[in-house]
């Protein structure tokens, strides 16, 4: 097992961790797109965690709020506040909800949780970049159910009219829509809208990274990041029961062993 | 109101390099000098209010202001969550400008009726809401909020009153002063209002700004007890705030606009103000019902 690797089950380790206490937490969510938001935040992003507004840094916004436990274990690593404050999760004065707010915790772009909102919003900021010919990029990343909602197609239509480069759109397909609404060849979807896409296993670091840096100049990006739902937990993968469940003291040990 | 609203958004986009104006493909023709002279902030949006709404709040993160348009029920009620959550939730800044206010397009039927867009408009804290009664008052008034960091409404009428007033965002008019009652005229209202209540001797106080209310006017010139409001949209949206002005003091609240029911009737607007009683014949009756209660 290399170091990051290792770094990796560590975060799924915190997350754990995180929800105990607070009861609280969509964990498979989390482990769907950690390596996701991993990659970004330490191979892809230009980001600094002392003065998170800063100008001249990258964006990314988790419109599928609900995996906010994977993006505050990798803030609290990068330093954007001190990891002690993760125990605090969901707690009533907490600044670390289940869903993100921007207002409160440092680095988080965009508050969201209600479904569809964040790529809209990304959009905007990717255009507004433009016009203020901010040459940083705007990452967003979107569930595979998220892109049942309308909103999440009107910005697709708006950021290619637009010709919003500027932007990439990860779509963490775990699969979690196939149970309600089958989106089909979703690559051919986001070709058919303009969009230059790509297509990865989610949770490879090195195609992920290659992908984030095959962009467009004339388009915006969608990379389509096959995932699975729990990844690296196996009593957790795929299994719909656990989307919104935290483990019993019974099932904690195996659960940890499995990801020393 | 609507050509004046183009004037002032064009005037302050010459001030003001942070305006931004999105359309739902309404009001292009009208805004076609601000698409020559600001390209890069005027966009006819296209008619997807939820995602005109979010893209509206990523500019608004990126410095922007922007300024909203459209018919009221698309600008409003299609995009209630993103105004709640993209601008309300993460404390942004924007306008918000409809027409079609209640039923002006009363022969489209119900879909571009929206005489919720205050009482709606109303849950979600910290908006303002402004609903101007001449052209001239909107300009002032746009002028005063369109960047004060809130979230503010302005919403335009076919129908004008036939004065200007002095008006302040957020601050009600003293139209006249009397002791038997006190009448409350919201925005295009207040020329009846004038007109009905000539042979009693009443207060009128002239509210522009429904949001932020404006109390201390109210506590002040109100010792009868008996308020009548009269609004342009469905009934009530303000008697919470009234009844807040007057803790443990017992009111007796009027309240006159449009009905809280489905309206399928089509026609002109007038017709349907004749028929929720928006005229100046049943406001005067129902004013002096109130004084004589």
């Amino acid at each position: 097992m290399n170091e990051i690797q290792k770094k990796l089950k560590y975060l799924k380790r915190l997350i754990i961790m995180t929800t105990l206490s607070a009861r609280e937490g969509h964990i498979p969510s989390a482990f769907s797109i950690l390596d996701i938001v991993w990659v970004l935040y330490d191979r892809i992003m230009k980001i600094n965690p002392i003065f998170p507004q800063d100008c001249d840094r990258d964006r990314f916004i988790l419109s599928k709020g609900h995996g906010s436990l994977a993006l505050y274990a990798v803030l609290a690593e990068k330093r954007f506040f001190p990891s002690d404050e993760l125990f605090a999760f969901a707690k009533y004065d907490s600044r670390l909800g289940g869903h993100p707010d921007c207002n409160k915790v440092p680095g988080i772009e965009a508050s969201t949780g209600s479904l569809g909102h964040g790529l809209p919003i990304a959009v905007g900021m990717a255009l507004g970049m433009k016009l203020r010919k901010n040459s940083r990029r705007v990452y967003v990343l979107v569930g595979d159910a998220e892109c049942n909602e309308g909103s999440i197609w009107e910005a697709v239509l708006l950021a290619a009219h637009h010709k919003l480069s500027n932007i990439t759109c990860i779509v963490d397909y775990n699969h979690s829509t196939d149970r309600a609404l089958a989106l089909g060849n979703l690559e051919a979807k986001f070709i058919s809208f303009g969009w230059n896409t790509s297509s990865v296993d989610g949770h490879d670091h090195n195609a992920l990274y290659v992908a984030m840096n095959q962009t467009a100049n004339d388009r915006p990006t969608a990379i389509i990041a096959e995932t699975i739902k729990g990844f690296g937990c196996t009593i957790m993968e795929n299994n719909p029961a656990w989307h919104h469940r935290i483990p019993t003291d019974d099932e904690l040990p195996e659960i940890l062993e499995e990801l020393a | 109101m609507r050509k004046q609203f183009v004037k002032t958004v064009e005037d302050l986009m010459a001030l003001d390099e942070c305006l931004a104006v999105l359309l739902g493909d309404i009001g292009v023709f009208g805004f076609r000098n601000a698409f020559k002279l600001y390209p890069d902030r005027t966009y006819n949006i296209g008619i997807c209010e939820q995602a005109m709404t979010g893209l509206g709040a990523g500019l608004a993160k990126e410095g922007f202001i922007p300024v909203f348009h459209s018919i009221a029920p698309f600008v409003v009620e299609r995009c209630y969550e993103q105004l709640k959550i993209d601008f309300i939730y993460q404390n942004l800044q924007a306008n918000i400008v409809s027409v079609g206010s209640s039923y002006d397009y009363a022969g489209l039927g119900y879909t571009h009726h929206c005489p919720g867009d205050v009482p709606v408009l109303k849950a979600l804290p910290g908006i303002e809401i402004v609903v101007p009664g001449t052209a001239a008052e909107f300009d002032y008034l746009f002028r005063m909020a369109y960047n004060d960091k809130n979230l503010t409404y302005f919403r335009l009428s076919e129908q004008s009153n036939d004065q200007d007033q002095k008006v302040k965002f957020g601050q009600a008019t003293v139209i006249r002063q009397g002791k038997k009652a006190t009448i409350i005229a919201v925005g295009p209202t207040l020329s009846s209002v004038i007109e009905a209540s000539k042979r009693f001797d009443v207060t009128i106080l002239y509210y522009t700004t429904v949001a932020p209310f404006d109390a201390n006017t109210l506590k002040e010139n109100c010792d009868s007890g008996k308020i009548m409001v009269v609004e342009p949209y469905y009934s009530g949206a303000i008697t919470a705030d009234i009844h807040r002005c007057f803790k443990y003091v017992p009111l007796i609240i009027e309240t006159l606009g449009v009905s809280h029911r489905v309206i399928t009737n089509y026609g002109h607007a007038a017709e349907h103000d004749e028929a929720f009683g928006l005229t100046v014949q049943n406001i005067e009756t129902r004013l002096e019902e109130l004084i004589n209660a």
